[in-house]
């Protein structure tokens, strides 16, 4: 490598500029809207306005809590499911292997509106073919936008098959990293499958599952689109609202931007806490 | 031996017998989806159980056409894309080439940036970037202001970055010698030796683009401005709705990339893992 300052900053020149206008900038901004009052023209130094109504607003409550079960719940669901895909898509005794790979696979490349359309309508209360299925079956249909328990497993449920596969992509790419030998020997000295698994691979596949982990909750804090239209604007009654439904609202519906970045504040502020606590975690045991 | 191989086979039948539930609860919903597409509205919400497709597809499109100009939302969307991917893997690869190839003052700031922001939400930035683009520049509605904005991408410049410093040195070196500028060993040496690199990520950022939801429904929601998702997502709830249409949009947004995936797999998993396995 050579020391050509001037060269590396003309290569790098258009990729920081659009960085500083649509990141950097908008980062520091919206930290300063979060301390003015928004609802009045022209805009005002209100320095506890925004983040006083978030400490005490029932809504943001309500989207926090919503945003945690989930968090708690889908979270670890999903990688567990992800580990066991992964883990036998990479049995050496699996047949028709592409065929299982773009079973788990597919739901990755498709989009959230089109997913959601689909979840909303199997899930339909009076005519979804999940309730019709239910029924076969000999049970009650399921009220799964009415109810509130309901209406949150299913948004668990949709995001779980959106995103496991995703996991498990990268979880396979892991075990495929760990070498054989390390198996064969185990093998060797009589040491069954299980015991592997837990023993060898778990350990072994760690920071990957951590990598997955702080990606999942990245994207669980700002879950926004599956409550916006599968679960109707998060509902029954705000039983699905999540903390990015929240900010969308706020910010967009309500035109409360001084608000809305109070929360967007929040939603960064809980991801980065989760993430580190993650990882720190993950070190310790270690 | 023989208790051995009847084991093995015991095994491989718990195997398949595990995975295959789930691989169709999995594909059921992307069958639905197909089914669905292609059922009137009147069969859609009968009281029976349909599984297989029927012949309402071209009807259903219609439908959907009547309800919202969906062709226009397409265009968008694939032009959208289409630039998008060629502007970002331009600025990620000459990005990443600088990170890999020189070293300069600032450089450790510049990688802490990328790194730092590969986990910070959308959500921090969506507010500002919205006033910026739709009331100070006055932008809503426009190409710009659905290509733009989105076009920082850390997990690119990785990417990138990766594939340039693992070609040898003296590749360039050579043509250092002989007096050729660094912009022409980037262009001419570098980025043609990159392209399986540029190639993955290019998939990566097009479906990125394509299923794009929050930014367009934000900053572009003028019928005929709309993106296809978001031309879409406006017809999910309404009450009268073709909902067999809804689902002809879904699988015209679902199959393209669908049927991309299938040949190109193996793009789109190592841009996927790109960001996890070093």
């Amino acid at each position: 490598m050579r020391v050509h300052n001037r060269i590396a900053y003309a290569f790098l020149a258009p990729y920081l500029l659009i960085f500083a206008t649509f990141w950097l900038w908008p980062i520091i901004s919206s930290f300063l809207i979060s301390f003015q009052n928004t609802r009045v023209n022209p805009w005002r130094f209100a320095p506890s306005m925004n983040w006083g109504r978030l400490v005490s607003d029932p809504a943001f409550y309500n989207a926090l809590y919503n945003t945690l079960i989930i968090l708690v719940i889908q979270v670890p669901v999903m990688i567990a499911l992800a580990t066991v895909m992964a883990v036998l898509l990479n049995s050496p005794l699996l047949k028709a292997r592409p065929l299982y790979r773009f079973a788990f696979f597919a739901p990755v490349v498709v989009g959230e509106v089109a997913y959601a359309a689909v979840f909303r309508l199997m899930f339909s209360a009076d005519f979804g073919i999940i309730n019709k299925i239910i029924g076969t079956v000999g049970f009650a249909p399921v009220s799964w936008f009415d109810n509130g328990t309901a209406a949150m497993a299913l948004v668990i449920m949709a995001v779980t098959w959106r995103w496991a596969g995703y996991n498990a992509i990268i979880i396979l790419a892991g075990l495929q990293s760990i070498p054989g030998d390390v198996y064969e020997a185990a093998t060797l000295d009589r040491v069954g499958k299980v015991q592997q698994f837990f023993h060898i691979t778990l350990p072994l596949l760690k920071p990957i599952i951590l990598f997955c982990i702080v990606l999942s909750v990245i994207g669980t804090m700002q879950l926004f689109a599956e409550p916006f239209l599968i679960t109707n604007r998060g509902g029954p009654g705000g039983a699905t609202e999540t903390l990015g439904l929240l900010l969308y609202r706020q910010g967009f519906t309500s035109l409360n931007f001084g608000y809305a970045s109070a929360i967007a504040y929040t939603i960064a502020g809980l991801a980065v806490a989760i993430s580190l606590l993650n990882l720190f975690f993950g070190r310790e045991a270690k | 031996m023989r208790s051995k191989s009847r084991s093995l086979l015991m095994r491989r039948v718990a195997l398949h017998a595990a995975l295959t539930p789930l691989a169709i609860i999995w594909l059921f919903p992307l069958w639905m989806m197909f089914v669905f597409s292609t059922m009137s509205d009147y069969g859609i919400f009968s009281p029976d159980i349909v599984l297989w497709p029927s012949t309402g597809f071209i009807e259903n499109f219609q439908n959907l056409q009547a309800d919202t100009d969906f062709l226009r939302a397409m265009f968008i969307s694939i032009t959208v894309a289409v630039i998008y991917t060629i502007l970002s893997v331009m600025l990620t690869s000459m990005a990443g080439w600088a990170l890999a190839r020189y070293h300069f003052k600032g450089r450790s700031v510049v990688i802490a940036i990328i790194l730092g922001t590969i986990t910070l939400p959308f959500a921090v930035v969506v507010i500002p970037q919205f006033i910026m683009v739709a009331r100070e520049f006055k932008l809503a509605n426009t190409w710009v202001a659905l290509i733009v904005p989105p076009l920082f991408n850390s997990l690119g410049v990785l990417f990138m970055r990766q594939a340039f410093s693992m070609m040898p040195t003296e590749l360039f070196d050579a043509a250092r010698v002989e007096g050729v500028k660094e912009w022409r060993i980037f262009l001419h040496i570098a980025l043609p030796l990159a392209r399986p690199t540029m190639a993955a990520l290019s998939i990566i950022l097009f479906l990125a683009s394509w299923n794009n939801y929050l930014w367009p429904l934000l900053i572009n929601s003028k019928p005929g401005m709309m993106t296809a998702p978001v031309a879409l997502g406006t017809l999910i709830g309404l009450t009268k709705v073709s909902w067999g249409g809804i689902m002809a949009g879904a699988v015209l947004l679902t199959a393209p990339i669908l049927f991309v995936f299938i040949f190109l797999q193996r793009h789109f998993i190592s841009g996927i893992t790109a960001g996890a396995v070093k």
